[in-house]
């Protein structure tokens, strides 16, 4: 569908309307799926209710939980942006764990081996050595997928897996942290120059995943590269048609989706974990697909999607201790939202929900990229 | 031009299967080779690649048997993922191999029909309908999956009488588990299903011009939905094979990957059963040779990078044949019906 906004009524109500109604889906496939989800506990011999406060309890209930929250969200919004950048070009970048890994594990070795930066100074660059890893990482697939028409969905999910073998070789072998006792992979402590603060309960990398959020915004839809993503996104042969050059712009969509995913391990390394170790976060590239479809693709709808999973992921260990429910539920009502908010037909039907003006429609890229 | 007829023919031929013959050539020399050399590590080789083969080419049928009515199915990996699971717990509780494998059959099936609604009925992207069977397959075994189940025995080789005493062929071929022969089988009958008969030729109408098989009648959404379900008990059977099979217990995660790289496999064979089989079998060789290299001990490399093999021998066979191998016309694209 082409750009409705200029036969859109302005004003800031009609606008406003707009917005609601295309989040009334999103909004009305996390009711549906927690709903689901309850009737899944009360089955299973638990008492949903009592999971589902703990849960929130768990979330938000103090200063601990607010920061644990904010935490958990963080790397989320860092891949929901990456894949929801992506999407714009039509482009399905299931490959934000691995980019992440190297985002993460590039962090940490700036982050311990590199010394005498000023404290800031050293921490920008760490955060933009993990951004470039995994930017770098990113671009492989983009490549695959331009020169030789191999479908990301594939080559990204394999590029995971090459990833975790290899930050996990890094991490048991030459980037080993020697420091005697130590058995397990993991690289060294970063330096206290290396570390984002974090502010009473407001760590420093939620404030970047609102500004990488903003960016993404900012490019998408106030540049002419973001136009040309857009448009190769929406059809890539009128795209072509017009003079726009749709390898360049595939590859470096791909780079700057990873990038995000880079920045968002990065900042887990500096800002969470204080170095790396293998096995953290083990399902980002999926669940970065569930944030970015639950916030409709757009940047700015990342941000509460990735909150909301990221408050269930803080909130889950509170939820088992308390209320007996495995905290794997979290993921099964995770994997229920996406069902419902790609099946959007079925809530409409069920809540009754008018067909609203929808704004751009993506086409994945269907088949295999040969044609 | 005066070309006697049997060279054109053997032009023919040539020009048909001469990279298949020289390919087959090579590979029956080195296997002869290395046999007369170190016979057991060569049939152990054999055999372990013709079992890793079993999930991939069965993966790769579930996948080509949706392409082949234009359904991408990009859930096999969560399909296979919640088939183990159910096998292994049906077999938990009662006890039975039987009742496990069809359980995961199934299972297997029941997703399939959920892609089928997804992709056919709701017309949602397909690429994203596999997705949500992905998650969900990881999210629902995650959470039923409890530490410390063990699962009353597993599937276990049954000799084929004197045919498994001949020397090399017989210990890879006539000396495995049902479900390893069950595959071979089933290679050769969905070959036969879709070249053959005439539910195969509607499904491949429904591939390339869904309009024109609509116009004769087909019924487009039936043969895409029960390709689908068909597709979805395959992977259900490579899910039991799994937990059934190949471990004889159930792990978070499993399937590792083998959704994925069985698509590779059946790009690879050009969606065909034959070539996916013959695409599995080199998968299988990579994955049986990792086992080898790692536990035999000649070389040092990191096993991490050993167990990266099959991922890497993914995407370049992707990179290398996706742009020659020609996927079904309409793949991917919802019907919509006129009028």
């Amino acid at each position: 569908m082409a750009e409705k906004t200029t036969q859109n009524p302005q004003g800031w109500w009609p606008q406003m309307k707009r917005l609601l109604l295309s989040f009334s889906v999103p909004l009305g496939a996390v009711l549906l799926a927690l709903i689901i989800g309850a009737i899944i506990i009360e089955v299973s011999g638990a008492s949903a209710w009592k999971a589902y406060t703990a849960l929130a309890k768990g979330a938000f209930g103090n200063a601990a939980g607010w920061q644990r929250t904010l935490e958990k969200s963080t790397p989320l919004i860092f891949s929901g942006l990456a894949v929801a950048f992506a999407f714009k070009a039509g482009l399905f970048n299931i490959g934000a764990q691995g980019q992440l890994l190297f985002g993460a594990i590039t962090a940490a070795w700036v982050g311990f081996a590199v010394h005498g930066l000023p404290p800031g100074l050293h921490a920008a660059v760490a955060l933009a050595a993990g951004a470039v890893a995994g930017g770098l990482y990113g671009a492989i697939p983009g490549a695959l997928k331009t020169y030789t028409g191999a479908h990301e969905v594939i080559t990204t999910i394999m590029l995971n897996y090459i990833a975790m073998g290899f930050t996990d070789y890094l991490a048991n072998g030459p980037l080993k942290d020697t420091t005697p006792g130590n058995i397990v992979a993991r690289t060294p402590a970063i330096l206290d120059s290396a570390k984002l603060p974090t502010w009473g309960w407001l760590p420093f990398g939620f404030v970047l995943a609102l500004i990488g959020a903003g960016f993404a915004w900012w490019l998408l839809q106030r540049t002419t590269l973001g136009f040309e993503i857009r448009t190769v996104g929406q059809n890539p042969h009128a795209a072509r048609y017009a003079g726009m050059k749709v390898a360049r712009t595939v590859i470096l969509t791909m780079v700057i989706s990873a990038l995000f995913a880079g920045i968002g391990g990065a900042v887990e390394t500096q800002g969470v974990v204080g170095r790396y170790e293998p096995g953290f976060n083990a399902n980002l590239g999926f669940d970065g697909i569930t944030v970015a479809l639950l916030g409709k693709t757009n940047p700015f709808g990342v941000i509460p999607a990735a909150m909301l999973l990221g408050a269930m992921r803080a909130g889950s260990n509170v939820m088992q201790f308390k209320a007996h429910v495995a905290q794997e539920i979290t993921d099964v009502v995770q994997a229920l939202m996406l069902f419902f908010v790609a099946a959007d037909m079925i809530v409409r039907w069920l809540l009754r929900i008018r067909a609203a003006e929808e704004g751009e429609k993506i086409t994945l890229s269907t088949g295999w990229g040969s044609h | 031009m005066n070309t006697p007829a049997s060279f054109a023919n053997w032009k023919i031929f040539w020009k048909r299967w001469g990279v298949l013959t020289v390919i087959s050539v090579i590979t029956l020399a080195l296997i002869a080779y290395y046999y007369s050399k170190t016979p057991q590590i060569t049939e152990a080789v054999l055999a372990s690649t013709l079992r890793q083969s079993v999930p991939l080419v069965l993966g790769a049928l579930c996948g080509l048997l949706g392409e082949r009515a234009a359904v991408i199915n990009i859930g096999i990996e969560g399909q296979m993922l919640l088939a183990a699971f159910l096998a292994f717990l049906v077999n938990v509780y009662t006890g039975n191999l039987l009742l496990g494998v069809l359980a995961g059959i199934a299972v297997g099936a029941l997703l399939g029909l959920l892609l089928a609604f997804m992709s056919v009925t709701l017309k949602i992207d397909q690429i994203i309908g596999g997705t949500v069977i992905n998650i969900l397959a990881i999210g629902l075994t995650g959470y039923f999956y409890k530490v410390g189940l063990s699962a009353h025995g597993k599937l276990n080789p049954i000799p084929l009488g004197p045919l498994a005493k001949i020397p090399l062929i017989g210990p890879v071929f006539f000396n495995n588990p049902p479900i390893t022969y069950a595959t071979i089988l089933l290679v050769f009958l969905v070959h036969y299903v879709l070249f053959y008969t005439p539910w195969g030729l509607r499904t491949r109408a429904v591939g390339e011009h869904p309009r024109a098989a609509d116009t004769l009648g087909i019924n487009v959404y039936l043969v895409r939905y029960v390709n689908v379900v068909v597709g979805g008990a395959l992977a259900g059977l490579a899910g039991a094979y799994l937990s059934l099979e190949a471990v004889g217990s159930f792990e978070r995660l499993m399937t590792n990957g083998r959704g994925f790289v069985a698509l590779a496999v059946m790009i690879f064979g050009k969606w065909t059963p034959l070539g996916a089989w013959g695409a599995a079998l080199l998968f299988g060789f990579a994955t049986a040779m990792q086992t080898q290299l790692q536990f035999g001990g000649q070389l040092h490399i990191p096993h991490q990078f050993i167990g990266m093999l099959p991922y890497l021998l993914t995407i370049i066979v992707l990179a290398g044949f996706v742009g020659r191998a020609r996927p079904p016309a309409a793949d991917g694209i919802p019907y919509e019906k006129e009028g």
